[in-house]
């Protein structure tokens, strides 16, 4: 196994590798379900962050659970399964939803978009690159989903102001406490970030 | 992009997925399980309850090992103790078959709320760990007091408070062959590595622990606590990699809490303002003797604090059935602060004095309890620039008397003190001929930015840019480093990678004057210095890469330790603050606002700004958290947590923080390590708490002494 080989910048600054996976299945489970009452597996193909992911799944998983065990992807965070913290926010056509309470089965041909799949090739979005100037994070693990919905409440237009930001921003939870530098990046970012950026 | 991987995230082929069960009852015996229909649910590989469970060694508690239950036996003493693991092949399979486990119990009479045995504590037997003890008293006793003598006496409580940091614990454990190697979400990777081979008898060296990131602490990843061993203990069972994820519910019954404390404080002190006794009686949970002890060391901070003839402080346990209570942010400091910096603001008031000159007429100039000169000591610089960014002048002292419209507007202010720790720690660097330099550390990032700041201090005394210098952490097969946590990375840590760098700048300076031809062989190392990545002296420069090429070498390495001085012990060393607060109470609601912040802070040498400033608004988040929201509470009948999950369990969040004004007063502390630093991460928890509930009461007229400070306690 590798070491890991990291500074602070990695946390938003890695390149997002894994937006080069190929469209497999990777599903885990081997048996159909017979047992547990109609929790037959279905495949499902589900388009993220530009590409396709065929998947076999059971009814129940959520897409929080697609996305980090069977895609991969786990820079979308598990901070509560409950919809209370808000670490698990992803894009769904465009809406900020938490994927913890999204059930994976529901998300057929919508566009789904993650953390690694916010900007194109290397470069940082514009509201990553915001984050990391004002140091709006410190253990990294909520960081995701305070992008997500970020980029999202600047769309929606709810960026005007820093008491906007506030309450905007509040159904993500910082329990470091970096929220003064959230809404500073949130409020330099919105001036920079085009439609549809 | 979300590259960062934590506990949880690390993909190995084959992976079983393991979820807990936990005790419905919180005393009692288990007598047996109905495992019949989870076993023949889809995907189930094994169920491990205390009938199969593997047997464990040593063990006797230790310093961050946790050993109690494990499934190593029938009796439960808590509501929430695990008591199953179930092992399936996915979360989804391994969550069902969870739900589907029957256990009987026989219920015993339970001590679920300190209360119920509040009269039957017990001395703390292990108090802080060794390092003081429950007890202190300087001066009489009793001392008589002169007619004239201002008196307060008042309890002030603190509830449960539970960490939840965003990422739950999480383990990825695998057994193969005779290695052992878990990635688990800890702030202690050598702690874990020695509670996990001690517990399954196994060598150090065939234990490998891996934690690059962690998504928070806050104290709850100090200890190694059961689900990373019951992880372990799957693994070894089904023989195929085991991820173990807490779930937000569990969190509060798997990984210890602040206990709550009911401190009594009496003050007394002349007409003049001068204290003439303090005492301070603590009293805090902790659990059942067979789960462990833990004393939350609120007296602590009231031994260093203000100075007076007599001081007197005790700790006494209340033994309930809850999980093992552990540190918490300012372990002892913050919730004491609450009390005896609520008692110096009742007294101020009594004494009609500003409280920053009743604390002023007070100030230590040495440590009273220790008897000691402090390391250093910043304090009154605290008070002046903190009041004069906040505006204090401007504080009408009657309570009631500021409004803003309809808004009761309070102003508030506390101190706040944490003691500077360091323990022994190692690392290496290795520079090669590029240039570029790796540091190596078995220390954690709790996301105080350890990474960042190894490296700045490598590439300072190589003379190479930042960029050119990576840094390795969390993993048990670097050199040893102490827990993250006490505040003490910074102060233990970079000495040690300090040592390293210079251990390899030697190396270089001597391959200078040995391969850099004549004119070098009478320069004293003495003389030169690494500038711009090239050794640079009287008789010239020269390139790293050309030296390694000269000398036909290709890296050069060095390992160092540092650990505390011993005339450190000769001092009291203790980080110092005073925060500022303003709050808009709704006069007919009771709703309480932080409108305004400021925290000026004696945290010694900062060695980065930014990652400094982020930390210290963290903590003081926190003890908004502490003072207006945060408490578990207990269902008295069953003993369960009944706000066990993060919307009723409430944290501050983004629209409950104003701005914050932090200010970094000018002070190296020349004695408690070679940098001068104090450590951050605690200080400006502490105090913050009793700040807000002084600005409350300066607000309303109201004084709230037990947290979180609600609507109904102002309505009243």
């Amino acid at each position: 196994m590798s070491l890991p080989d990291t500074t602070r910048r990695t946390i938003l600054g890695t390149v997002a590798t894994l937006a080069a996976l190929p469209t497999v299945s990777r599903a885990d489970i081997s048996e159909p379900d017979a047992v547990s009452g109609g929790l037959g597996l279905q495949n499902v193909t589900l388009q993220v962050n530009g590409q396709q992911f065929r998947v076999t799944l059971e009814p129940r998983v959520s897409l929080l659970d697609v996305l980090r065990e069977t895609i991969g992807l786990t820079g979308t965070k598990k901070g509560c399964d409950h919809g209370a913290c808000g670490a698990c926010t992803v894009h769904v056509d465009g809406r900020r939803i938490v994927s913890c309470l999204t059930l994976a089965a529901r998300c057929k041909s919508k566009k789904i978009v993650t953390i690694e799949g916010l900007s194109n090739g290397g470069d940082l979005h514009p509201v990553q690159a915001a984050f990391l100037h004002h140091d709006g994070f410190q253990c990294g693990y909520c960081t995701p989903g305070q992008i997500m919905s970020a980029v999202a409440l600047i769309q929606e237009g709810h960026a005007s102001s820093a008491d906007e930001i506030r309450e905007w921003m509040s159904g993500n939870i910082c329990r470091c406490g970096a929220y003064p530098n959230i809404v500073a990046a949130v409020q330099d970012a919105s001036g920079n970030v085009t439609e549809g950026g | 992009m979300g590259g960062a991987k934590y506990a949880a995230e690390f993909e190995l082929p084959d992976m079983a997925h393991a979820v807990l069960v936990q005790s419905t009852i919180a005393a009692g015996k288990i007598l047996g399980f109905d495992l019949i229909a989870a076993k023949a649910m889809p995907g189930v590989l094994v169920i491990i309850t205390p009938d199969n469970a593997e047997k464990l060694h040593n063990l006797k508690p230790a310093q961050q090992k946790v050993t109690y239950p494990l499934l190593q036996n029938a009796d439960i003493k808590f509501n929430g103790q695990h008591v199953a693991v179930v092992v399936a092949d996915t979360f989804e399979r391994a969550t069902a078959a969870a739900a589907a486990v029957r256990v009987h119990y026989r219920a015993t009479k339970a001590v679920t709320t300190m209360d119920q045995a509040f009269s039957e504590s017990v001395t703390p037997k292990n108090f802080s760990n060794g390092r003081a003890k429950p007890d202190s008293q300087i001066g009489e006793t009793s001392p008589i007091l002169p007619s004239g003598t201002l008196r307060v006496e008042q309890i002030y409580t603190t509830p449960i408070e539970h960490h939840n940091p965003m990422e739950p614990h999480a383990t990825i454990a695998h057994w193969s062959g005779e290695q052992l190697t878990v990635w688990t979400a800890t702030q202690g990777i050598s702690g874990a590595q020695k509670a996990l081979s001690s517990l399954f008898g196994l060598k150090p060296q065939n234990v490998t622990v891996i934690c690059p990131y962690v998504g928070g602490g806050f104290g709850s990843k100090g200890n190694t606590w059961p689900p990373a061993v019951l992880a372990a203990m799957a693994t070894r069972q089904v023989n195929r990699p085991v991820k173990l994820v807490v779930t937000r519910e569990q969190m509060f019954t798997s990984n210890g809490y602040r206990p709550r404390t009911v401190q009594r404080i009496k003050l007394a002190a002349n007409p003049d303002g001068r204290l003439l006794s303090v005492r301070h009686d603590v009293k805090t949970q902790t659990s059942m003797p067979e789960v462990g002890e833990f004393a939350e060391p609120s007296a602590l901070i009231t031994r260093m604090l203000y100075s007076a003839p007599s001081i007197g402080t005790s700790h006494r346990l209340v033994q309930v059935n809850h999980g093992l209570p552990t540190y918490m942010r300012g372990p002892g400091e913050s919730s004491g602060a609450f009390a005896i910096e609520s008692a110096m603001d009742e007294m101020a008031a009594a004494l009609k004095i500003d409280p920053i000159d009743f604390r002023l007429r007070n100030y230590a100039e040495r440590d009273p309890t220790a008897d000691l000169p402090f390391a250093s000591k910043a304090l009154r610089e605290c008070y002046a620039q903190g009041a004069a960014a906040f505006g204090w002048e401007k504080r009408n002292p009657a309570p009631r008397s500021m409004r803003d419209g309809h808004m009761l507007v309070g102003m508030g202010m506390a101190t706040s003190s944490y003691p500077t720790n360091r323990m022994p720690a190692s690392a290496s660097v290795h520079l090669t001929a590029d240039g570029s330099a790796l540091v190596r550390s078995g220390t954690q990032d709790i996301g105080t930015g350890t990474y960042t700041t190894l490296a700045q201090v490598a590439a300072d005394e190589l003379g190479l840019p930042l960029g050119k210098v990576r840094t390795q952490l969390g993993d048990s097969r670097l050199p040893p480093a102490p827990v993250s946590g006490g505040s003490m990375t910074s102060a233990s840590v970079v000495p040690a990678v300090q040592a390293a760098a210079q251990g390899v700048k030697a190396q270089l300076f001597a391959l200078a004057i040995s391969h850099g031809g004549f004119q070098w062989q009478s320069v004293s190392p003495d003389v030169l210095t690494l500038i711009d990545s090239a050794v640079d002296g009287p008789a010239g420069r020269i390139g790293i890469g050309q030296l390694f090429t000269l000398a036909k070498i290709k890296q050069l390495n060095a390992t160092a330790g540092a650990q505390p001085a011993p005339d450190a012990n000769d001092y009291s060393k203790h980080a110092f603050g005073a925060q500022f607060v303003e709050v808009r109470v709704d006069p007919d609601l009771g709703i309480v606002r932080v409108s305004r912040w400021v925290g000026a802070f004696d945290c010694g040498r900062v060695l980065n700004a930014k990652t400094a400033r982020s930390q210290l608004i963290g903590g003081i988040i926190y003890g908004m958290g502490m003072a207006l929201f945060e408490e578990t509470r207990i269902d008295r009948n069953t003993g369960r947590i009944t706000n066990a999950n993060i919307s009723d369990y409430l944290v501050a969040v983004n629209a409950d923080v104003p701005e914050i004004e932090t200010i970094i007063v000018d002070s190296i502390d020349p004695i408690s390590n070679p940098l001068g630093t104090k450590g951050i991460g605690e200080l400006p928890m502490v105090g913050a708490a009793p700040a807000i509930a002084n600005a409350v009461y300066h607000a309303t007229g109201t004084r709230i002494r037990d947290l979180p400070i609600r609507i109904e306690q102002l309505l009243a």
